[in-house]
Order: C-alpha cells, then structure tokens, then sequence
C-alpha cells in the first residue's frame, strides 16, 4: 500500500525526460534511421477493389523481375496474423475482403526500381457488391449487460429521451509513419521496429512462421508516436518483412509513406449508438438503454474489445437505477479498425454526454447541476453491477472547472445563436484492460542489479513518447533509495526484457509501474543496506521479478459480463469554449478547461503533456478530421487533406489536476493516456450546438455540416 | 517517395539568357521555381505525368528575385520572389495589403521561404490563395522567352483547368501591379479553409471598390480557374443589392464537391462572402 | 543523371553527388548521414524535416538539392556547441525542449526545433508570434502547449542572456 502524506524525492517530480537529450538532438534512431548495406527495400501491392476475388496477375513489361524478390501468398508457413481471432491472413487468399488488402510483396536494392515495378503489377477481380457501412453486414461480436428493470424504470419515467449519435473513424497520424527492418540470422530472425507492443509481434511471427520465440527477436527503436495504431497493425508489417527477408535472403526495410499508411493502417471504429434515456420531472436518471455500434471492418483484429470498453463506459460517471447496454461490431468491406486512444470509450461516452446535455436542455436545467444530481458516488452500482469502492471526487471536480472557466457567466452572456457558445462533459475511464484482462495477461517485470551498481528496468512496456522511460526509473528510483542516475531502462529486445504486457489501455504507469515498484521494494529489501556493486559482487547477480496479481476482491465473469470491470477510475470534468464563424460557419474551439483525477501524478510536466496532447486529438476528431471514405478507401489519405489541429489551431488548454490516489497503483497512479481523449468532443459539441442553436449529433462537425 | 529519379532530367541554367536559350530548342521543360509543388508531383510518383524534363531556374535569383517599386509607381515582383519577399516588404505592407494577407496565409513559413508567386500562378491551381488579390490589384504578367516578351492580364491568363497562354519556349519573369487605387478599408480578403494554417482552401475571395465606379472580385476554388466575376463586378458597380449580385454571381462560378469541400458549401460561403463583402466595402 | 552539388553543412564545406532533383531531405540522411532530419509526410505539410537554408526555415522534402548549391544549410545536428571543457553544450532551445517537455515522442522534435531557432533568430519572419512561427510544424503528442512554452522559454533566457545563442 502506498503510504499516505509520503515525502517523496522523484515521485510527484517534474524529472527531465529520460531519453529528451537524443531527442533534441537529433539523435534517437527511429527504425527509418538505421543503416542497412546491402538490403533491399520492400513495397506492399494491396488490393483496388473493397470485395471480390482475384483474377489474374500480370508482371509488366519493361522491368527486370529477376532481379526483384516477390513473395506471394504460397510462400507464408501459416497464412494468419495472430490475433483475437486467427482470420486476417498475412496476404490475400484470394478473396479480397477490403481496398489496399495486402496481395503481394516485392523488394529490390534500388527504391525507385520498387516504385517502377509497383506500378507494372496489373492485378484483375471479380468484384463483388462491398458492404461499406453499419447495419447490413454480419454481426461479429455482441455483449448485452442489464441491471435493474429497465421497462419498469422507463414505464415510471417523466420524459424519456431517444435520440441516435454517431461519430467518425480517426487517423491516428503519429508523425512517424509504420515501419520495420528484418533480418533473418540463421534461423533466428531479428526485427527492428516502430511499435508498442513487442510481443504482440513476437507471438505473430512465431505462428506465421512455424518456429520458436527464442528465434524471434523484436527490437524496439525510439518509436515517433502510436495512440494505439502501433498497437497491433506492426504485427502486419513486421510479418511482410519477414517473409521477403526469408525469401532474399537479406536484410529488408519496409517503411510506409505517409499515404501508405494512412490508406492501410487501422483506424478508429466508426459508430452509432441509440440512446434512450428515462429522467423524472425534478431531473432524477431512471433509466438507460444503450445500442451501441460499430464498424469492425473486414477483420476482427481488436474489434471484440473496443467494443467491449465502449459498453463498459456507457453508462458514464452517472448513477442509473437500471440500465440496458448492448454492443455489436459489424463486419464490413472497410480496412480493419483498430486501436486508437480511447478504444471505444471515446464513441460511446459521445452519446452519453451528447444525451446527458439534451436531456438537461429538455429539462430546462443547467447541465451542470443535472449532472450533479446524478453522478456517481461512492457505494453505487454502476451497469455491470460493479460497486464504487472509492468516492469519486466528481463533486468539487465539477465546481472547479465552473469556476475556472466562468461557466455560468459565460452560458448566461453568450446567448444561443450568437456565434460563441461553451459546452459540458464529465467522465470517467478504465485504467488498464477490461474485465478479467489483466489476470490472463499475467505480466512480468524484472529488475537487474549490475557489477558497476547501476539497476536495469527490464519491461517490455515501450516509450513511445508518454514517458515510460522516465516514470519508470521514477519509481524504481524511489522504491530503491537510490539516485535516479542509477537507474536505467534497458532497451527494449524481446530476448532480454520480460513480457509485461502490451503499452495500451492506460495501464503503463498504474498497473506495469506497480509491479516496478514491487519489484524495486522487494529489491531494497533483498539488499538489506548493501549497495548493488557489493550485492552483485558477493553474490554474482541480484535480480527481481514482479507478476501482477490481481487486487483482492475483484472480481469479473466473462460469461454474463458482470462485475468489476476495471480497477481503478480516472475522471475528468471539460467545459469547452468555442466561437463559430457567422461567414464561413467554421468552429473555433478557443479553450478547453478541464479538471482531471489521474491519481497520483508522477511527473506533473508528463501528466500535463499526455493529456493537453489527447484534448487535441479529442479537438480535432470533434472538428476538422474526417476521414472521407470513398469506394471503401481513405480517400483524403494525406496530411493535406486529413486535417489534424496545427499550431494555430489548437485550443488554449487550461488543466487543474485533483488526485484521488489509488492505492493499487504505481504510488496511487490511475490511467492517464486515454482519458483525455473521452470528454473534449461532447463539450465542444455542446458548444457548438450553443452557438449556432442547434443540436448536433454527429461528429465531425465540420463547416459543411454546420452550415445549413 | 514515389519517383525513380533516374527516369528524369534536370537542367540547371545559371542566367535567364541560358535558360531562355534552352527553352527556345523546342524540348518542353517544366520549369522548377521554388519547387513547392514539383516536390509534391514528385512524392506522389506523379512526376510522369507532368514531364520528363525539368528546368531548375533557382539560379536565376540574382536576376528575378525582387520586390521593387518602379518610378511610375507600379510594384514589380521578380519571379523569383518568394511569398516571404513578398509579404515583409515594406511597399506592399504600405500599398497591397491584400497580397500580404494572401502570402501569409499560403502554406506555412517554411513553404512561403520557398514557394514564389510566379511559380504559384504558372501551376495555375484554381485554389491558388495570391491569385484572388493579384488580379483584384490588376495585375500583368510579363513574360519573355529568348527573343522578345509580352504583357498579358493575369485576368486572361488562365484558359481552362491548369491550362494557360504560356508558350512552352516562354518563362513568366514578372508581375506588374499598377499604382495602388483602392483605400484599405476598401479591400476585402477571406479565405476559407479547413483550419487556420497549412489548409488548401475551400473558397478564396479577393474584392475591393475604389469608389469610382471601379469594383473587383475575384474568386478560387470555385471554378476551374482562378477568375474576376466581372459581371457581377459591374452590377455591383452599378449599385445592386446583395441578393441581386448573387443572382448573377451564380452564372459566373461554377463550385464542385471534391476531397475538400462540396459545391453546396462553397455555394452558401460564396454568397455569404459577397453579403459580407458588399456590407463592409460597398458605398 | 547525378552532379557536383557543393554547399555549407553546419558550417562546413559538403560536396555530395546526386541527382539536382533528389530531395535535400534524402541527401541530408542518406549521403550526408544525418538522419536527425526526418520525414513524416514528404509533401511540405508536417515539418518533421525543416531545416534552415541561408537563415530561414524550409522543408527539405520540397527543395531540389541542386537548389542548395553555394547556400549554408543548417541541421539539428549542427546546433549543439562545443563548450571550453570539450563538451557539446545544447542550444538553449534545446535545453529548453527537454525542461518544459516540448518534446514527446521526438520524431518532430528536430523539425521543430529548426523552424523555432530560424524564428528566435528572425522574429520579424513570424509576425504572428512563436504559434505562427511553427504553424508548418504538426505535432500529435502534445497539443502545443509545452512546445509553445519551450520556445517562450527559450526566447525569456535569451533575453537575460542566460545563455550564447548562435
């Protein structure tokens, strides 16, 4: 347990970023960075059509194909991506199932050889009608949670409230495009790549190629941004490398441009969810019945647990005396969705939020105090049945951010319609996996004492910009009594680091950096006052390891998706100011001020960049970024056209933390990443709707849609 | 990267007669200004499609970069002259104010450090952000080739989609803007975009009124080309009413739906500028 | 089709042989070996590969090396010092990046630490202010707010002359 009122030296501090010098300098190699004499570069021949079967392929004139080396789908040991669900195959078998599916691989020493031969490779279908939206396709996967007596509760309801919301896919659009180098040394293969999940992609290649993971090596270079979409999509191109590696016989680089990975690259899920809501005279909750949905794509990938945290986080952070929430993912011709930021929380607490704020307007109350009325508090039963065993500061969360950004004033000077408006959202997110997750994952963590008295932090839990590095020579450090300079991260090699699981879910600095820091504790302790020189001498090595366990009394079932489904809560209140263009009717989000629960905060200055970073991607998913698909393909696949917030762009944000420690994580750390991604998008479409006096309820809502 | 470079040609002439000189051989070269949208065709593997043979005129500098004001008063702007030149000159902060606008808001600092107006007019992108308040301003273009030049109107100069009067064997080597006539309060520039830098634009607007009877508008992104509604010009200057300008602003542009925007939009933009427009310069 | 292209490289003479239409961006890290200049879009939009030619900002995706020919080109690598004890001392904007946590993820970092350094040397390029001075540089880590404060601190140290900029 984390003590409390504790005086700590790192922890709570602002320490400078573990890796910033190589940063600045420009010296932290990316995967795109390394040196390959002598290998060839590789380029992905992917499909034209959403649906249909492959007829014929015709190798054009004019190129010398024995010089290139062409790998097709005869030469894959097991043709699958291994995943949830072992359907996407490595390249197409065929039956093209979505646009830029991958068909074929070419590699050649000469890059503009690659680019000519690609444009040589005439591919024929059959085509077949493509399913592009949701609804018509196959139900892929569906969860249906119910507590209380829903019709009872509507059938006792003042007004019941129906409306239906959607919200677009999302790019991720890290600066750093996918990418990864393959080796094969023997029969040993050695991957270097842009990736967060190293394991993921170990797992992968051994099942595709039939071999063992010590054959497998994954390396881990300094990684230019994922927001989940180098969560499991490097699995993909680790795969492509890896066979035209095996087949040349020579190192490969296979580093997408930036169309390239945007037309092919997982996305965030679209989705439609029905809300109908229950709500007495006085503004009392009575009732909640959720359809949420999404697009899944043509392949399952992550599909199941997106949806999954969509359904867990619809009900929001309110208290609903019965509640019937359903979830379906539907199979379609698009490029498989992914993961992205938020995993489904995002989407469905959209329509919560956008709900909640109708129903206030319906009601004539201000939504503040709606909320107020109906938030949750410690005791109370959430949807799946899970009991508040903390009190949830949402209370004074709520008063702060009011007070900070004038929220009364402002809703009473900027009358409806006028062109400037401010808008409401509260919320709540899931730290780490869902439900029973984070049992299966059984993550390990090691910690190392060496001859020269430094300590290495041996994790597969990557750095891809949010600070890993630092936090977790933070907490060893503290854990340790010892000086950070004595501490290390060791470089991510799937031969030397355990597997503490994949870097997703909000679960790096709470769940893998508590088993850091048990690890560290139980290394102080192992030293006994020696230092780790005099250890490491006397007794040749010193060495810890950590596995999670479960924190007691928590318990899920899977079966009837009942029970506790996360550990811990982090909240966070978002009032949104923004100005639209009578001319134009283009928005301005002008500020966003939130008050965010993270728990502890282990270093301030990366807790304020993790989450000023997603208000913006919330920002821009709210605004400006539309991915257009057209005929089953991002057509606007540049940063020309996909528009994410530039430096003029993004909204001044104004942050107060009000830490609820949980004391099961890493110093009473929650989830810190996702969060900041859930609440910005209802606010600023709340206010939007304010300012032009008008409900909206979809997003993006770009100038296009708010001009008529 | 998409292009084999080594399907390509590139000439690099030191001095305008050189380059004049190679373009008069009867070779079509496409000329390379400061490269902003060559690099983009080049990226995209697009490079085919527009030529096999390139002209870097970069070392031209010495004799087309200038911004300058001629002793009859007119600005001359070197083809060379990058947006940068264009916008931090202290003569057209004074006199063109539209045009600093313009520049500032084309690309980001980067490609304005680079990118030039000449080059800018020559690729003729009907979304082109300087051509609106360019030819509000009247301007000329001149343009030469290896034995003689000619002035023609950056109004009559594009003749359909990236389609113009340039000869192949001629370079554009400056553009004229006459004296200064309109008061600033008398110029209008909006340009609509998705956001608020780096955006192509949906629907661009220059106008402005000398209070003599002289109107000019002129409009990108909703037409092929970048063009002066002169109908709706000289209604204007006649005295219509807003609604009435915007009948007749109808038959001159000619919006579409594309990966940007859609034709119903940049519509309703339109004639929201033109309200706009004639509620803050019109007399 | 290659040629003799002879140009300064952080303050030192270069000669490369390319073709005058490859992009500097790829002489820079491929010929060059300075692999600090990155790509994230290769068509002039993110800035990831901003470098400063001749004092000023500019992609070096979208400029021809045969462009640079007889100019000064500056990469990040060429902004570090070296200090009297024989160490290389950071640029304070650099220094600047690393305190206020301007930098996350790292791979727009250099890009935009080139098109900051070209504005602290050259405010009048941006009158706007440092959100102008960088609107042609994307980041997706940080919502700007920290990288707007790393510029700001960096131009509050100049001015006390905490530190020597170049």
């Amino acid at each position: 347990m984390t003590p409390s009122n504790p005086t700590y030296q790192y922890v709570g501090k602002s320490v400078l970023r573990n890796e910033g010098r190589n940063k600045v300098t420009g010296r932290a190699v990316y995967v795109d960075d390394i040196a390959t004499p002598g290998a060839l570069y590789a380029k992905t021949i992917r499909s034209t059509v959403a649906c249909g079967r492959i007829k014929d392929i015709q190798f054009g004139p004019g190129i010398p194909w024995d010089e290139f080396t062409v790998v097709d789908v005869r030469d894959i040991p097991h043709n699958v991506v291994e995943l949830i669900k072992a359907d996407q195959p490595v390249l197409c078998d065929g039956v093209v199932r979505h646009r830029e599916e991958p068909i074929l691989l070419i590699a050649h020493p000469d890059k503009g050889m690659v680019e000519n031969a690609a444009r040589e490779i005439k591919i024929t279908y059959e085509v077949e009608p493509a399913i592009l939206e949701i609804g018509p396709g196959a139900v892929q996967t569906e969860y249906l949670i119910v507590e209380g007596d829903v019709d009872a509760a509507f059938a006792s309801s003042d007004i019941v409230f129906e409306e239906t919301y959607q919200t677009g896919s999302q790019e991720h659009v890290y600066i750093e495009p996918n990418g990864f180098i393959a080796e094969w040394q023997g029969d040993r293969i050695v991957l270097h790549g842009s990736l967060q999940c190293p394991y993921y992609v170990v797992k992968a290649v051994k099942m595709c190629f039939g071999i063992e993971e010590k054959q497998v090596e994954v390396i881990q270079e300094t990684t230019g941004g994922g927001f989940g979409g180098k969560e499991e999509f490097p699995n993909v191109v680790a795969l492509h490398a890896a066979l035209l590696a095996k087949k040349s016989g020579k190192p490969v680089r296979l580093i997408y441009d930036r169309q390239e990975d945007m037309a092919c690259s997982t996305k965030r899920h679209p989705s439609v969810s029905r809300v109908k809501i229950g709500v007495s005279r006085d503004g009392v909750l009575k009732a909640l019945d959720f359809d949420f949905q999404i697009d899944a794509g043509a392949y399952v990938t992550l599909s199941p647990v997106v949806l999954s945290r969509g359904v867990l986080h619809a009900g929001g952070c309110y208290r609903w005396p019965a509640a019937r929430i359903r979830g379906r993912s539907f199979t379609t011709n698009s490029p498989p969705y992914g993961a992205f930021r938020g995993f489904g929380a995002p989407q469905s607490l959209f329509a919560t939020e956008c709900a909640i704020n109708a129903v206030a307007d319906r009601l004539g109350m201000d939504p503040a105090e709606f909320r107020r009325k109906n938030f949750l508090h410690k005791g109370d039963k959430m949807p799946t049945g899970q009991v508040l065993d903390v009190e949830p500061n949402l209370d004074a969360m709520l008063d702060r951010v009011i007070a900070m950004s004038g929220w009364a004033e402002k809703r009473a000077s900027m009358k409806k319609g006028s062109g400037r408006g401010v808008g409401l959202a509260t919320i709540l997110h899931g730290t780490g996996f869902t439900g029973s997750g984070e049992v299966y994952l059984q993550s390990r963590v090691a910690l190392a004492g060496r001859a020269d008295g430094k300590v290495d932090i041996l994790v597969g839990s990557t750095e891809i910009g949010q600070g890993t590095e630092t936090i977790f020579r933070q907490i060893a450090a503290e854990a340790l009594r010892l000086p950070m300079e004595q501490v290390e991260f060791h470089k991510i090699r799937t031969s030397a680091v355990p597997n503490s699981g994949p870097t997703v879910a909000s679960r790096t600095c709470s769940v893998v950096g508590r088993l850091v820091q048990r690890a560290a504790e139980q290394m102080f302790e192992k030293l006994d006052g020696k230092s780790v020189a005099e250890y490491v001498k006397a007794n040749g090595s010193l060495r810890t390891e950590t596995q999670f366990e479960p924190r007691p009394g928590l318990k899920w079932d899977d079966a009837t998706y009942k029970g506790s489904a996360y550990g811990a809560y982090s909240w966070m209140c978002n009032v949104a100011e923004v100005q639209v263009d009578p001319v134009t009717a283009t928005p301005k989000v002008e500020t966003i001020f939130a008050t965010v629960d993270i728990g502890t905060l282990i270093n301030p200055t990366l807790a304020y960049g993790q989450v000023e970073g997603g208000v913006a991607q919330a920002v821009g998913w709210a605004t400006s970024e539309k991915v257009t698909l057209r005929d089953g393909v991002m057509a606007n696949c540049q940063m020309t056209n996909y528009i994410i917030p530039t430096s003029v762009d993004a909204p001044d944000i104004q942050l107060e933390f009000m830490p609820t420690p949980d004391p099961f994580g890493a110093f009473g750390a929650k989830g810190v990443g996702e969060m900041p991604m859930d609440g910005p998008a209802p606010a600023v479409t709340a206010a939007i709707g304010h300012a032009i006096n008008k409900t909206i309820s979809a997003i993006p809502a770009t100038p296009e849609d708010l001009i008529s | 990267m998409r292009t084999n470079l080594a399907d390509y040609e590139c000439l690099t002439p030191g001095s305008v007669r050189e380059a004049l000189e190679q373009r008069a051989t009867g070779r079509k070269l496409i000329p390379i200004a400061g490269g902003t949208d060559v690099m983009v065709w080049m990226n995209d593997g697009h490079l085919g499609k527009v030529g096999k043979v390139y002209q870097s005129l970069h070392a031209l500098a010495g004799e087309w970069r200038y911004v300058k004001t001629d002793t009859e008063g007119n600005l001359r702007i070197g083809a060379l002259a990058t947006y940068s030149d264009v916008r931090h000159h202290e003569d057209v902060k004074k006199n063109y104010p539209m045009l600093v606008h313009s520049a500032q808001v084309t690309g980001a600092i980067q490609i304005q450090n680079r990118g030039t107006l000449a080059g800018n007019i020559a690729n003729g992108s009907p979304a082109a952000d300087t051509v609106p308040a360019l030819m509000v301003y009247d301007a000329k273009l001149r343009l030469v080739n290896a034995s003689g030049e000619r002035v023609v109107e950056l109004s009559e100069f594009f003749t359909g989609y990236r389609a113009n009067v340039l000869k192949e064997e001629e370079l554009i080597s400056e553009i004229i803007l006459p004296k200064p006539r309109f008061a600033a309060d008398q110029q209008y520039y909006r340009k609509v975009g998705t956001r608020e830098a780096q955006a192509i634009s949906k629907v661009v607007f220059a106008g402005a009124n000398d209070g003599k009877g002289n109107v000019r508008m002129a409009w990108g992104s909703v037409a092929p080309i970048t063009l002066r509604s002169k109908k709706t010009e000289d209604a204007v200057a006649a005295g219509a009413a807003a609604d009435d300008a915007w009948a007749i602003l109808q038959t001159e542009i000619t919006p579409i739906d594309d990966i940007r925007s859609t034709r119903d939009y940049r519509l309703k933009v339109s004639q929201r500028i033109l309200a706009d427009f004639l509620g803050k310069v019109h007399q | 089709m290659t040629t003799n292209i002879t140009f300064q490289l952080n303050g030192r003479e270069k000669t490369v042989q390319a073709h005058p239409m490859a992009r500097l961006l790829d002489v820079l890290r491929q010929d060059c070996s300075l692999t600090g200049t990155k790509e994230g879009c290769g068509e002039g939009e993110c800035g990831a590969c901003t470098v400063i030619i001749d004092g000023r900002a500019v992609m070096s995706c979208m400029v021809p090396v045969c462009q640079v020919h007889g100019s000064k080109v500056e990469s990040i690598e060429g902004l570090e010092s070296m200090g009297a004890d024989g160490q290389t001392c950071l640029h304070l904007i650099q220094e600047a990046f690393i305190k206020c946590g301007g930098a996350q993820c790292g791979i727009c970092t250099p890009g935009m630490i080139m098109a900051a350094v070209a504005y602290l040397r050259q405010p009048e390029s941006a009158p706007g202010g440092v959100a102008e001075a960088l609107e042609g540089n994307l980041c997706r880590c940080t919502g700007y707010t920290r990288i707007f404060e790393s510029v700001k601190t960096a131009i509050d140290r100049m001015k006390t002359g905490a530190n020597q900029s170049r």
